[in-house]
């Protein structure tokens, strides 16, 4: 890493740090407040889940300026990911079948 | 002796150097690892009509919120020990990585309170789904962060004797540990309102 991208990440750690900590404050907010039904609840829960994610891989591992294998290593885990993720709901939800 | 090569500089090739496309390479496999019980809580969850089976979770939100803050902190003075380090400031990554030795130990401390009092009320593993679930997702993080706080002990005491033989190879060291110990601290941000709050 460059001294002149040395200098951009320090000013903003602090920053992201304080915006992950009024993140899980509204993340504990949100758990008390009556969503009309679960699926809500859960989606606005992960929703500001993900974005505290992207927070923390993009500026403290540094993702946002990363070489392209990093990508490409990441985009085949996601890639991986999401067939572990769905593949037993579907196979839960007899989309998938043995016949 | 052959020297191993790109075991500090980058190659050019990938813009790499070897011990951190080895992080990566290990941090996809926890992302699968993880991914997979994720993958079983959501199965468990969607599959039983009331949730948790046994009606209450017993769960003490207000310590997990601690221990939130506290995991949060510490990957912020993960990153701090790093940046002294590219300073030539080996005084302020002691600081820095001590104070994330200490979170860690907090950490700890809190889960040891948090499953002491479950095991109190005679809740375990085998009390429900939900349960069970829980303790192989926090218990496996917690090994996580067991593993991360032997590895920063060592670069804190004895491995940071490397500082004065081969500052940037230390440097580089202290980097793949941070990007293990803020996928620690990016697991329990989906883990706590997941279990705690949903």
């Amino acid at each position: 890493m460059s001294s002149h991208n040395l200098e951009h990440h320090k000013s903003i750690y602090l920053k992201v740090l304080l915006v992950l900590f009024v993140f899980t404050l509204v993340t504990v907010g949100a758990s008390y407040f009556d969503f009309s039904s679960v699926a809500i609840a859960i989606f606005v829960g992960l929703t500001i889940a993900f974005i505290k994610g992207i927070l923390v891989a993009g500026n403290f591992m540094h993702l946002f300026n990363e070489v392209k294998p990093i990508y490409w290593i990441l985009m085949l885990t996601v890639v991986f990911f999401l067939v572990l993720f769905f593949m037993p709901m579907l196979w839960e939800m007899n989309l998938v079948t043995t016949q | 002796m052959i020297e191993i090569p790109y075991n500090v500089k980058p190659r050019e090739e990938t813009g790499l150097y070897n011990g951190k496309l080895g992080i990566w390479l290990f941090l996809a496999s926890e992302i699968m690892l993880f991914g997979g019980l994720f993958s079983a809580f959501v199965l468990l969850r969607v599959g039983s009509p009331i949730w948790p089976p046994s009606g209450e979770t017993h769960l003490n939100i207000p310590l997990a919120t601690l221990n939130t803050f506290n995991l949060i902190f510490s990957s912020w003075t993960m990153v701090k020990s790093w940046v002294a380090l590219k300073e030539n400031d080996l005084k302020g990554f002691k600081t820095y990585m001590g104070i994330t030795l200490l979170c860690s130990i907090l950490f700890l401390v809190i889960k040891y309170f948090e499953y002491s009092a479950k095991f109190h009320h005679g809740i375990f593993p085998s009390t429900d789904n939900f349960f069970g679930i829980y303790f192989t997702l926090t218990g496996l993080h917690g090994l996580h962060v067991i593993g991360g706080l032997i590895v920063n002990y060592y670069h804190w005491g004895p491995g940071s004797k490397m500082w004065e033989s081969d500052p940037e190879r230390f440097t580089n060291r202290i980097e793949i540990a941070g990007l293990y110990w803020h996928f620690v601290d990016l697991v329990w941000i989906f883990l706590f309102p997941t279990l705690y709050l949903l």
